[in-house]
């Protein structure tokens, strides 16, 4: 019995040579949403161009909400499914860096270009790229660029209008910028935390362990590397950040730790936050600093099964393009996705040349194998082949 | 007074033109053919995102712009190339009228760019700019749309870098504000009105462009807005505030060879003009010093501000334009 993907399947080719002429209009979008600063909590400059091109493409609903997400629905023929797709509008870069974007015939530059400014790009033009395509879905589709996602904003857009709209979302899909061939179907538990360490004032310098914050925040480290960490279920602690300092001759007073608990068990989460609270305390009280630990967020493990057809009709179109699919637990917003038991999937769109601190560099040519395999996808989600029997 | 009235009546924000729809429906009724030009010299850096900006939006989304035409002074990076890659039409100046003598500045890219270009109207847009946006195009082509009577719109920048209240500095360059405005304030005083007259973004009908001649250096702005201002009166100008423009900063030194660039022009023409008879030949020699330790090093480079003849002089333009 042939494949019901098989149709699908084999107008890939063709649709990746005609989105190859899309290009410009894709590459303007990055430019001009991955220009406008969009550091968490301050994404709504972003929000009101992504609003804007919804408007000129005159979709249903434009609009925004109190948490500043960026809305718009192109309204399907029967309009008997809704289909979410989502990226977070907001970048780790904050308003004070330079935010130019450059582009050179085989890639795109900028700060925040691949996570998220690409991801987006592809929300705001997909309505044009389908009429191009003169493909016309039977389900709505819902496009989103969602507030407060990164960091301490911790999924604060998407889990607000999943929790109250009134629409039945059927299917999610996340979209990021890199990498091509990222598939995730499930979230790990996490629990991302700061931790604060201060020296008090008058410390005297004479004392047993009076080596200033920094010494103390190693103490700490140490401390949590002794802790054992089973690779069942699979856990690992995560040192992101580390400041502290003002210079040479001064001992440092304050030292921040950033660093996320990341386990497929959610009680190994708990637990392990348990400990890591008790060895801060405990270096606190023997060099007489102050700490604060501070949770910043927290997810719960879960999603959908390797075998669901959205997973494996996914694979069949990435094997179908060659992309090898790297399948890799999520922690965007396919948790809110799961907590709110959608069937959902995050995809990447291109590869990754180069990331520095300042800018990031994604390549041009994959970009038209990423924007097929999603809207392949989308299709066959519209024709219900993704559907759970 | 007069100044204040013209600066009310002509001068524009580029957020009052936003509606592309209704600015290409009046394009469409007048029937009017647009070029962009952005002439270059090793811009392989900007060149690829201002071809595609401009092509998507203003050509396919809004066909605001007929053509989009980079004209090289002869770059050694890859501008040409990226400028290709992206669908840019390239020319290198020298292959435009190969007959005549080669010369090479921007006023020789932006004077050929009148013979080689199709429209009615030219806008011509630097190449160096990091923010670039569709209204640095359309912000500038709006007022000679709605207005048949406006002939040059000149781009200007409002670059507060830190004010109080209310009143802040027009934030003209350094080169304009040492010495561009106090010529005009001493010698036309109505052109102090033009905020920046040094932008190199500007949009001007063909009928006026064809008739002007073209120092190929440093003074091809200024020239223009004497010869406009000359033949034309005030009338004939606007100038659309632009919000920023990021580009690169020119040392002093280099501000200097373009001052000097620059007062020859205006020079040659106050005698033209016959507002000063008993200038002396000018010298072409520009003398800078640089320091070495204790040793001070004179350093002389010859700036020649030499000028191509109005288009409409020039046969084969007029072959090419049918005698029109």
């Amino acid at each position: 019995m042939k494949d019901k993907m098989f149709e699908i399947l084999k107008s890939i080719p063709d649709m990746e040579k005609k989105l190859r002429e899309i290009r410009d209009v894709l590459l303007t979008n990055l430019v001009m949403l991955g220009e406008i600063p969009s550091p968490t909590f301050q994404e709504q400059s972003r929000m009101n161009f992504l609003v804007h091109r919804f408007n000129q493409y005159n979709l249903l609903n434009c609009s925004t909400d109190e948490i500043g997400n960026g809305l718009g629905i192109l309204p399907g023929k029967s309009g008997d499914r809704n289909i979410l797709l989502v990226a977070h509008m907001d970048s780790e870069y904050d308003d004070k860096a330079d935010h130019t974007i450059s582009i050179q015939p085989n890639s795109v530059t900028g700060p925040g270009v691949a996570d998220n400014a690409l991801g987006l790009a592809v929300i705001a033009s997909l309505p044009y790229i389908l009429e191009k395509l003169n493909i016309e879905l039977n389900s709505n589709l819902i496009l989103m660029g969602s507030a407060r996602s990164l960091g301490a904003g911790n999924l604060e857009g998407i889990r607000f209008f999943l929790d109250n709209t009134d629409i039945n979302i059927s299917t999610g899909l996340s979209v990021e910028g890199v990498r091509l061939g990222r598939l995730s179907n499930s979230a790990i538990g996490m629990a991302r935390c700061e931790v604060h360490y201060w020296v008090p004032e008058g410390y005297d310098w004479t004392q047993f362990g009076a080596v200033g914050s920094i010494v103390t925040l190693n103490e700490f480290i140490n401390r949590i590397l002794e802790i054992p960490i089973p690779t069942r279920p699979a856990t690992s602690i995560v040192f992101s950040s580390i400041e502290s300092g003002r210079g040479y001759s001064k001992v440092s007073t304050e030292a921040e730790l950033k660093f996320e608990i990341q386990s497929e068990s959610e009680e190994m989460v708990e637990q392990l936050l348990q400990q890591i609270n008790s060895i801060a305390i405990e270096i606190a009280t023997k060099t007489a600093a102050r700490v604060v630990v501070k949770e910043l967020s927290r997810r719960k493990p879960g999603g959908i099964d390797f075998s669901h057809p959205l997973v494996t009709n996914a694979r069949k179109i990435m094997e179908a393009m060659d992309i090898k699919p790297r399948i890799t637990p999520s922690m965007s917003e396919l948790s809110a996705f799961i907590d709110a038991g959608i069937p959902a999937l995050t995809i990447g769109i291109s590869s990754l040349e180069t990331a520095s601190k300042t800018a990031e560099s994604v390549k041009i040519d994959p970009m038209y194998k990423g924007l097929a395999q999603l809207i392949s996808l989308l299709v066959a989600i519209d024709k219900g082949y993704c559907d759970e029997n | 007074m007069k100044i204040d009235k013209w600066i009310k009546e002509n001068t524009f924000h580029h957020s009052a033109f936003e509606d592309l729809d209704k600015l290409v429906k009046e394009k469409e009724k007048q029937n009017l053919k647009i070029s962009l030009c952005i002439p270059t010299l090793n811009e392989e850096k900007t060149i690829g995102k201002e071809i595609v900006l401009f092509n998507s939006e203003l050509m396919t989304r809004y066909p605001l712009l007929d053509e989009i035409a980079v004209i090289d002074s002869g770059s050694i990076d890859n501008t040409l190339e990226v400028a290709r890659s992206f669908g840019a039409d390239t020319y290198l100046a020298s292959d435009i009228l190969p007959n005549l003598d080669n010369k090479k500045g921007k006023g020789e890219n932006l004077w050929k760019a009148i013979y080689q270009l199709k429209g009615d109207i030219i806008v011509y847009i630097d190449a160096d700019i990091k923010n670039i946006h569709p209204r640095f195009v359309y912000g500038l082509l709006a007022p000679l749309i709605y207005n048949k009577k406006t002939k040059y719109v000149k781009a200007f920048y409002d670059r507060p870098l830190a004010f109080s209240e209310g009143i802040r500095p027009s934030g003209g360059g350094r080169v304009t504000e040492i010495l561009i405005r106090p010529l005009f304030s001493l010698f036309f005083p109505e052109l102090s009105a033009i905020i920046q007259p040094l932008s190199g973004e500007y949009a001007v009908r063909r009928e006026v462009l064809e008739k002007l001649s073209f120092p190929i250096g440093y003074g091809v702005e200024t020239a223009h807005l004497l010869d406009i201002y000359r033949e034309y009166g005030m009338d004939a100008f606007a100038q659309t505030d632009l919000d920023q423009r990021v580009h690169r900063n020119q040392e002093t030194m280099s501000l200097g060879k373009m001052s000097f660039g620059i007062l020859q022009t205006f020079l040659h023409r106050m005698k033209s003009y016959g507002m000063m008879t008993d200038i002396p030949e000018l010298s072409t020699i520009l003398r800078q010093f640089q320091a070495h330790d204790d040793v001070f090093e004179s350093i002389e480079q010859e700036i020649v501000e030499e000028e191509r003849p109005p288009m409409i002089t020039i046969p084969e333009y007029l072959k090419k334009r049918g005698n029109k």
